[in-house]
């Protein structure tokens, strides 16, 4: 069990407001993703729920208790540090063992815990090494299985893999999914990359300077973005946004349009334009295309290659039901 | 090239050169402290026995019976390991809540701290003793511990302060997220990591506690003197006598200057942490 609801949650440090009172609520055995820019707020709120960081004004209730005043330690749940913050001095039968030794549990059910986690995690010929002789992915899989051993009612994860390099990134954010659907734990899970955000997340909660944009799953902000900061903030490459006469005329202050939500021709279409760089992936090229009087830049993806180069003049076409509108205060309008 | 080639001359043979004469000049007080407790008080005064005399041990007899050597020890032993662990105790509380747990007011109350330091010891000299008198304290073990922790209470805050710095943050945060209380958290991660820095605390403090002469020459008289007490009580109306003062010196800065010996790497990595980082 573990269904977390935040009622108008707020923080200050001194005179600056980090988080304006907020209401959320996540499910149990949700897998919840807060994404936004650094310092965005998300970091915070994730404390706040862990217990490390006191409330400013608002309460939160884990299973229908309210846990606002208490420790973390008496909440019930289980955190993965973005450093890991493994105990140094401890081999990884003693860091995944202390939250069970911790609770004065049997030593011999300990020992059986402690190697179950470890086997799911590929840790078993590594139990009597030190943190200090482990890779840094090797680390970050001490620290989730510190975290599983005590059957929380939920994890808590903050930037958990912002450490680790690309290859090993994608992996361990495959294996934490499948954790999530072995276990069906809720799960909340910050993050300031909209990728992890959108391949891991049942739910999206976008912050920007401590306010909730929107909160959706990830088709839904993607497919309906509810202003220009969501829109912007989630798909990669990034939505193209324009403003001004084009924008205009189709009744709107800002419209919105992805990149994968264009067609190109080199012949004829509705933007007229010439290429800057091409980005070829081999499945997918991104084009960068200069000089169509409504952006700096608009960004066009093509799937499969095509052989554009710097200069070539190209035409751009966007889907008619794929455009995004928004108001002048930046508000979707459908 | 001839700067570069002179440099490392100097770096050959003028380092270790001065390095030697520094150390050497450090060292010679305490060499010819020890060489003259084994002098007779007769040939300590002698120019022509400076440095060829016959040794004898005669001093070193005279102290350890006439002068009742092992109880100053004991005492020395009692206040010094008592006092350590008594700073201990609260200095390590006090600079895990200032390192981890800061408030507005942390940094005024280090400097707070720091700044009894700077009071002279003299000016509260009459208070201390009409106090300890008062109270009924003067010349006991308990006086001298309590007065000797004091003392060395900032410089243990400020030290440990330093060390717990050091230590990552989040790594107290996964304590208290593994359900482990602020006595656990001391206990269970903080001491077995700043392990280096308690022991190198609790020497330096261990140290001053010993040596300390103000207050424990004045604040006893018989019962609770520590060894201290023993070399100031050799002056003596005739004059001072060379080769006894020199002999229970050397046994009073000897336990001290051996535990110092064995812990010197301990200490240099002590005083010197955190000042590159």
């Amino acid at each position: 069990m573990g269904r977390i609801v935040l009622d108008q949650v707020s923080k200050r440090f001194g005179d600056v407001e980090v988080i304006p009172p907020l209401d959320l609520t996540i499910e149990d055995g949700e897998f919840a993703v807060f994404v936004g820019p650094s310092g965005c707020g998300k970091s915070t709120l994730l404390r706040m729920i862990a217990g490390l960081e006191n409330l400013t004004s608002g309460g939160i209730a884990i299973d229908g208790m309210d846990m606002t005043e208490v420790p973390p330690s008496k909440r019930g749940l289980a955190m993965v540090f973005q450093s890991y913050a493994l105990y140094p001095h401890m081999t990884v039968r003693k860091n995944i063992g202390f939250p069970l030794r911790m609770e004065k549990m049997d030593q011999a059910e300990i020992d059986k815990r402690v190697e179950t986690a470890a086997r799911s995690l590929n840790l078993m010929d590594y139990l009597d090494r030190k943190p200090g002789q482990l890779s840094g992915g090797q680390r970050q899989r001490v620290a989730i299985g510190r975290a599983i051993v005590r059957d929380p009612s939920a994890f808590l994860f903050d930037e958990p893999l912002s450490n680790l390099d690309a290859a090993l990134r994608v992996g361990m954010r495959l294996e934490i999914s499948e954790m999530h659907e072995r276990m069906q734990t809720t799960m909340i899970y910050v993050t300031h990359d909209q990728v992890e955000a959108m391949t891991m997340a049942d739910k999206i909660v976008v912050l920007q300077a401590g306010v909730i944009e929107q909160v959706g799953s990830p088709l839904d902000l993607y497919h309906k973005p509810q202003n220009v900061f969501v829109a912007g903030f989630i798909g990669s490459p990034k939505m193209n946004l324009f403003t001004g006469p084009e924008a205009e005329k189709h009744g709107a202050h800002t419209i919105g349009i992805r990149p994968e939500h264009t067609e190109v021709s080199m012949t004829a279409g509705q933007w007229e334009g010439r290429v800057g760089v091409a980005e070829h992936l081999g499945s997918d090229t991104f084009i960068h295309v200069h000089d169509t009087g409504l952006a700096d830049m608009v960004t066009v993806r093509i799937t499969g290659d095509i052989s554009v180069k710097h200069g070539d003049t190209i035409y751009l076409t966007p889907q008619a039901n794929q455009i995004h509108k928004f108001g002048a205060q930046g508000l979707r309008i459908e | 090239m001839p700067i570069v080639a002179q440099t490392s001359k100097f770096s050959t043979f003028g380092r270790p050169v001065l390095a030697w004469g520094v150390g050497l000049l450090f060292f010679f007080p305490i060499f010819w402290m020890v060489l003259t407790s084994f002098k007779t008080d007769a040939d300590a005064v002698k120019p022509e026995n400076l440095v060829f005399f016959t040794p004898t041990l005669e001093n070193y007899f005279n102290m350890v019976e006439n002068y009742d050597y092992w109880r100053f020890a004991r005492n020395s032993i009692i206040t010094a390991v008592s006092a350590t662990i008594f700073t201990l105790f609260v200095s390590i509380p006090a600079a895990y809540s200032m390192a981890f747990n800061p408030s507005r007011a942390t940094k005024d109350i280090l400097m707070w701290m720091l700044s009894t330091k700077m009071l002279p010891a003299a000016a509260v000299l009459y208070p201390m003793i009409f106090l300890a008198k008062g109270i009924g304290l003067y010349d006991t073990h308990i006086l001298i511990i309590t007065v000797l922790s004091l003392i060395n209470l900032p410089i243990a805050i400020w030290m440990l302060f330093t060390y717990f710095k050091e230590i990552p943050r989040d790594i107290i945060e996964a304590g208290k997220m593994d359900g482990v209380n602020t006595w656990g958290e001391i206990k269970e991660i903080l001491i077995p990591l700043a392990w280096g820095g308690i022991a190198s605390t609790a020497l330096l403090v261990f140290i001053f506690c010993w040596n300390e002469a103000y207050w424990t020459v004045r604040l006893t008289t018989i019962d609770a003197a520590t060894l201290s007490k023993l070399i100031e009580g050799n002056r003596a109306p005739e004059g001072l006598f060379f080769g006894r003062l020199s002999a229970v010196s050397t046994a009073a800065v000897g336990p001290i200057v051996v535990l110092g010996w064995f812990c010197q790497k301990q200490l240099v990595q002590g005083l010197t942490f955190g000042a590159v980082k």
